[in-house]
């Protein structure tokens, strides 16, 4: 064997590890060392080079095995392929095919529960139970996929009960305050539900609570997407009905709208599943651009409130409103971040900016705490007050123990690892506060 | 004499926590290494070496970087961390537990070489 045989071996073994999406090019190239070096040292002790390829390939392991260990190790890449083994089997390759009919099928039943709800309820009480019209065939999307045990689903179906049951005998008059606060905070606790289905049911690891969490990211990149060219085909379609003179709009809005937002859902999801690679690549991206310009907004924000308000007595409640959505933004761009980041990187710029962003948003959170904090002595609480303390709290907390984490990590104390169950340890808080306010404050303040 | 694959996967970490102590070093150095030590009675599959040595990165028990082989093939290396030194410390004294509490039920070693030679051993040495 002259070494340009032995080098083809070598790159057909190495086509072999790279098809593998749990192993990435880095580990190939070092394996390759490793390979090299063995075949190297057999060499000299007197194997011819064929001999020494064999050897040295048997010593280094099945690749199947490898690529099953490097899987465990590096659910951030397992994610990409889902099942650990791969998809030979045949009845798992006949799941996946029957798997587009399965999604096909509860999009068209959420579909159908949605258009029922648009007849059936009033504007106020479907904006409430909106999200009970869709949740259930996500979860049961995850629950068919992942074979989710009985126990998991019946506890998840119950919450989703008393969640309806709450959401429809409320006996809120009209669109008050705590109607509005219900509606905002429902999705969250839906969401987590999904989130255990999403998990298998097992929603203690936290590996999987980060599976969940970069699902989440991916999630709303498609289903903006979807929305997006949704928008676009619906806005020429009613254009060039309207030029021929036929009015479309209430076609659109009586049929097209409530058929479309669960169908995306299940179709955005379907596609987080099944094309993980590709928008991966995205969130990186999305965070390195989308860091500075927020750091940006921060500064120039906390400059306009000083300058402008001359302290945060004064504050509007609408600003105070943004600046909640501005600190939820910046949660969700950590998130990202943390989630995109391979383990194994060395601290670099981003995660220094990423720092600045936390302390900056800290900054923002304490002073509207306190503006809060004043406005309640000054004028009594609100159901809108709590609810923004409340967030406010969570926050506050989620950011600090992440900006100390952050530190720790940059100075070398702590690993990446520290803050990703930092956050993935956080999740059951916010679905905890949710629910409370979506259980507790609208009694408490007579469903004003 | 074959050791159980349980028993290998138990003592992977703090092995190549202890051949790391001795300074930092490189996947097929220390897969050498380990055979050098077992007189090849640990049945090792090389290529497991880089996933655990992945995971104890992420666990920041090693430090890891790349550099460039004599050989002009770029190399990671890696060297143990501070928080290693403490995990191979704790290892240590789980390993010296568990070596004590068999050394207690099996007796002395005069005692567990006569047991060797009995018949009541029989099975374990297969």
């Amino acid at each position: 064997m002259t070494t340009t045989e032995l080098d083809s071996d070598i790159a057909r073994w190495r086509g072999y590890l790279e098809r593998r999406t749990t192993i990435a090019p880095d580990d190939v190239a070092e394996m390759e060392d490793h390979l090299r070096e063995q075949i190297g040292e057999l060499s000299e002790g007197g194997l011819s080079e064929s001999e020494a390829f064999l050897v040295a390939i048997t010593r280094l392991g099945s690749v199947d095995e490898i690529s099953r260990e490097f899987a465990r190790e590096h659910t951030e890449r397992m994610w990409k392929q889902l099942a650990l083994t791969p998809a030979a089997s045949p009845e798992e390759g006949g799941r996946r095919r029957g798997e587009l009919g399965v999604v096909l099928a509860l999009a068209v039943g959420s579909a159908a529960a949605v258009k029922a709800g648009f007849l059936l309820l009033g504007e106020t009480r479907l904006a409430l139970t909106m999200g009970l019209l869709i949740a259930p065939f996500l979860g049961a999307y995850f629950a068919w996929k992942r074979r989710v045990g009985l126990r998991p689903i019946v506890i998840c179906a119950a919450i989703l009960v008393v969640a309806a049951v709450i959401l429809s005998a409320y006996p809120f008059p009209n669109p008050t305050d705590t109607a509005v606060l219900s509606v905002i905070h429902a999705p969250i606790v839906l969401w987590l539900v999904i989130g255990v289905m999403y998990v298998g049911g097992a929603w203690r690891s936290a590996r999987r609570r980060m599976d969940f969490i970069r699902f989440t990211g991916e999630f709303i990149v498609y289903y903006a997407l979807l929305a997006l060219g949704g928008g676009v085909l619906v806005g020429l379609t009613v254009g060039s009905f309207n030029a021929v003179g036929i009015d479309l709009e209430n076609v659109i809005v009586d049929w097209v709208l409530p058929i479309a937002m669960p169908g995306a859902a299940l179709i955005a999801a379907w596609l987080v599943e099944a094309k993980q690679n590709v928008v991966e690549n995205i969130a990186p991206v999305l965070t390195r651009v989308f860091t500075p310009l927020t750091i940006l907004m921060l500064l120039a924000l906390l400059g306009a409130y000083v300058t402008v308000h001359g302290g945060p007595a004064d504050s509007e409640r609408t600003l105070l409103i943004v600046m909640d959505l501005i600190l939820v933004l910046v949660l969700g761009l950590v998130l990202y971040a943390i989630s995109a980041r391979s383990p194994a990187a060395p601290a670099g710029l981003i995660d220094w900016l990423q720092l600045v962003l936390v302390v900056a948003a800290l900054v923002v959170d304490v002073l509207m705490l306190v503006a809060m904090l004043t406005r309640i002595a000054e004028f009594g609480t609100s159901p809108n007050k709590i609810a923004a303390l409340g967030v406010n709290l969570v926050l506050l907390v989620n950011l600090a123990g992440s900006a100390w984490l952050s530190l720790a990590f940059l100075r070398g104390r702590r690993t990446p690892q520290a803050l990703e169950s930092w956050q993935t340890n956080y999740l059951p808080v916010y679905g905890i506060w949710a629910a409370a306010v979506v259980i507790a404050l609208p009694p408490i303040f007579g469903f004003a | 004499m074959h050791i159980e694959k349980d028993l290998v996967a138990a003592m992977a970490t703090p092995l190549v926590l202890g051949i790391l102590a001795d300074g930092e070093s490189y996947g097929y150095a220390i897969a050498k290494r380990v055979r050098e030590l077992s007189d090849g009675k640990l049945e090792w599959t090389d290529g497991m070496l880089y996933p655990l040595l992945h995971r104890l990165e992420r666990q920041g028990y090693v430090s890891a970087t790349w550099g460039t082989a004599s050989s002009g093939r770029r190399r990671k290396h890696y060297a143990l961390s501070d928080a290693g030194h403490r995990a191979l410390a704790e290892h240590r004294r789980q390993w010296a537990v568990a070596d004590s509490v068999l050394g207690r039920v099996w007796g002395p070693p005069s005692l567990r070489l006569a047991v060797t030679g009995s018949p009541v051993n029989e099975g374990a040495g297969a």
